[in-house]
């Protein structure tokens, strides 16, 4: 108990005392999965909503292998990324392995399946109410896409930060497509691998304590947009 | 969606990216593949400011273990190999992947252990106390990760005559973690492990644990660098890399490793001839 | 204006319509002919088929038999339905009518324009920023039937617009629907307001388990009607 005692009081300097090595940490972290949850969003919702409005043969069997990819180990998905990303891989040329497009693109890789199939869900149900409406209004189905996009998006929004939660707390597949690399790639997750290497306990707890403010701090944004909506759009 | 507010985005996603990968490309650097113990014990955050001042260059340290990171050079992924494993580095120059190796510094490795000692192994040497250690079966901790300190651990067994592949039981727990985490697991059960001196004195939840057994030659533990062939990675870079290597072995570089102590004690000891 | 002709319509020749729900047989043989101007009025029991009578028509549901129109194939464009339950989309009045109009190919000023035309003949000019989801009941029926009218249909179909609406909410939905007919669009409408069939219709389709029992002017109907279901239907419904 006393060691998470210790924690929060670190946690609480951290914060208050702004040290920059930290705060570096910090930005790197938000703008990471910022930009990988966008990206993410971008790809994951349209495919989503793609698989909620068609048919076709094999449908079924693609939702299962997208809920299955839901638990993919993210370290598989960072050792796929260093391999393409190596020198010695096909994008190898890029030269951005150790570096934080990489960390964007593992961790886009990461939430893309989540936000598809999440998506997938919530666009499905409003197609069941929507379909006849947008039928009978001469919508076709992809055309729909958008609308149910759109129509569904405080849900979606809701699907979005938690790809974004997802990407923010990762670990795995950013430690080994990022490096770790002091002052370069260290994000929050990494570095509290690290502090937790070196022994120090409470001060990766520290870290810990502060990433979940962040995430906390996030949602509670989120349900505040949700309630203010809610009346608004019905 | 409309077709204006989508384009915004996509501007802005853009924008992002840009501004991440910016960070990454502005200055000049070079990446260097080494290991667990040199990160963990804080030797980087002393050395490389003090080379960046010198030269301009930054550096980026990707810690792994030594197999690991020889693996990264491999990939030409890493400019330049600072690891401590001289028997697979000589096999990474062997196989034509690094140019020329060179002595930077040895520290050594200690057996640590709990204070109560159940093995009753202080004070003896390395390959008697492995010998207890293996009769009285108490928790041992063992990297298992391919690391510099694996392999010494693994010769270490070895030397004193017992195959630890065949020999090993539950009593031998292999981790395949780095320095750091296998601290914490010995610290948690109470486990014997082999450590380098670096990572342990920088260690801070050390918990009952204590060093036991150290000063043994055998435990002596000898860091090299080399430049990965640019022959082979024609993206390595030649220049940079190969003043970083100098650099380290030059007297301004030995001075600076031999100036790195924590609590008054000297971690690592130059010896680049 | 839309560019089907009346002509080109009616009448619309329906011809052995049948509906199948699985191994529910939901509509059998169902004949008859939609004569151009007549208001026309689908009455019967709950079940009877009613509303999948009008899913048929306007092609939601599989269906065998043949719907004819006066030029041949059906024309999906030249038709609307209001639902019993209409669903609106998450965005205001004003830009409901708007998207009904964009995905039926109206683009620019126009589509404005015909909008707000729409929302005015409904009485829900004030309403046209108000987002479709939270007005009332009685709002988003009229909301509905001026999205189908914006699209200029030569043939409405309405399932039961008046149905858990009050009576003043109702009123104006009929007052509503009354306008459409008068601008030229054929309507066809279910319902279980008698009161509702008697001042609007002109002929009743009258079903009976799946069945098309008769078709009758409606005055006819209701003074005398010719089969034993409808008599019994009219007994039982009316106070």
């Amino acid at each position: 108990m006393t060691d998470i005692f210790a924690s929060l009081g670190i946690a609480l300097r951290l914060v208050l005392e702004g040290d920059p090595e930290f705060v570096r940490i910090v930005a790197l972290s938000i703008s990471v999965s910022l930009a990988s949850a966008l990206l993410a969003c971008a790809i994951g919702l349209p495919i989503g909503a793609a698989v909620a409005v068609s048919s076709f043969p094999g449908r079924e069997g693609l939702i299962v292998l997208m809920n299955a990819l839901l638990g993919l180990p993210s370290v598989v998905v960072g050792l796929v990324v260093y391999l393409l990303l190596s020198r010695a891989g096909p994008l190898g040329e890029l030269g951005i392995l150790f570096t934080p497009p990489a960390i964007v693109i593992a961790q886009m890789l990461l939430v893309i399946p989540m936000l598809a199939a999440l998506s997938r869900q919530t666009v499905e149900d409003a197609w069941n109410e929507y379909r006849e409406q947008l039928t009978s209004l001469n919508v076709r189905p992809w055309r729909a896409i958008p609308t149910l996009l759109l129509d569904t998006r405080v849900a979606l929004f809701t699907v979005a930060l938690a790809g974004l939660g997802r990407a923010f707390s990762e670990v795995g597949a950013v430690m080994i497509v990022g490096g770790n690399v002091d002052g370069v790639t260290r994000v929050m997750t990494t570095a509290i691998a690290l502090k937790t290497a070196e022994g120090e306990l409470p001060l990766a707890l520290a870290l810990g304590v502060v990433l979940l403010a962040i995430v906390v701090t996030l949602n509670a944004a989120a349900a505040l947009l949700r309630q203010w909506s809610a009346p608004r759009h019905g | 969606m409309n077709r204006k507010r989508s384009s915004r985005l996509a501007a802005l996603l853009a924008a992002s990216l840009l501004a991440i990968a910016g960070v990454a490309v502005a200055k000049d650097f070079i990446t260097v593949a080494s290991t667990t113990s040199t990160e963990h014990s804080g030797l980087f955050k002393h050395l490389l400011p003090a080379f960046t001042k010198d030269t301009g260059i930054d550096v980026h340290v990707v810690a792994v273990g030594t197999g690991q990171a020889l693996d990264m050079g491999r990939r030409c992924d890493a400019d330049v190999e600072f690891v401590h494993d001289k028997v697979a580095e000589r096999k990474f120059l062997d196989q034509g992947y690094g140019v020329k190796r060179f002595d930077v510094m040895y520290n050594d490795f200690v057996l640590i252990g709990p204070k109560s000692d159940p093995a009753h192994v202080k004070g003896l040497e390395l390959e008697a106390a492995l010998r207890k250690i293996h009769d009285a079966k108490p928790p041992f901790v063992s990297r298992a990760d391919k690391s510099g300190t694996w392999a010494a651990e693994v010769r270490a067994w070895k030397h004193a005559g017992i195959d630890i592949a065949k020999q090993k039981g539950p009593w031998y727990k292999e981790t395949g973690s780095g320095m750091g985490p296998a601290l914490n697991t010995a610290q948690a059960m109470d486990a014997y492990i082999l450590a380098d001196r670096g990572t342990w004195l920088s260690f801070k939840n050390r918990g009952d644990l204590a060093i036991l057994v150290q000063g043994d030659p055998e435990l002596f533990n000898q860091y090299g660098v080399m430049l990965v062939n640019p022959e082979k990675c024609p993206h390595v870079k030649k220049e940079l890399g190969q003043k970083f290597v100098d650099w380290l072995i030059s007297p301004e570089g030995q001075h600076t490793i031999a100036a790195y102590k924590i609590h008054g004690e000297q971690l690592f000891f130059p010896n680049a001839r | 204006m839309a560019s089907v002709p009346r002509s080109e319509v009616l009448p619309v020749q329906v011809s052995g319509l049948g509906v199948r729900l699985g191994a529910r047989e939901v509509l059998a043989g169902v004949t008859f002919r939609l004569e151009p101007e007549l208001r026309t009025v689908i009455l019967g029991a709950n079940g009877a088929g009613k509303t999948t009578l009008l899913r048929a028509l306007h092609g939601l549901v599989p269906s065998t038999g043949s719907i004819r129109w006066a030029g041949g194939e059906r024309e999906p464009r030249a038709e609307a339905m209001v639902f019993q339950q209409p669903v609106m989309l998450r965005r205001g009045a004003l830009a409901n009518v708007e998207y009904a109009l964009a995905v039926n190919g109206v683009r620019g000023a126009e589509r404005r324009r015909r909008a707000m035309e729409a929302l005015e003949r409904a009485g829900l000019s004030a309403l046209a920023e108000r987002p479709a989801r939270v007005l009332s009941g009685g709002e988003r029926q009229r909301l509905a039937l001026a999205r189908a009218w914006a699209l200029r249909p030569r043939i409405l179909y309405l399932d039961e617009p008046t149905a858990s609406l009050d009576p003043g909410a109702a009123a104006a939905v009929e007052q509503e629907i009354a306008a459409i007919h008068a601008s030229g669009t054929r309507i066809v409408m279910t319902t279980h307001r008698l009161g509702l069939a008697r001042r609007f219709a002109d002929e009743i389709l009258f079903l009976d388990g799946g069945r098309l029992v008769e078709q009758t002017p409606a005055d006819r109907f209701f003074e005398a009607p010719r089969s034993k279901e409808a008599r019994q239907f009219l007994q039982g419904e009316l106070p």
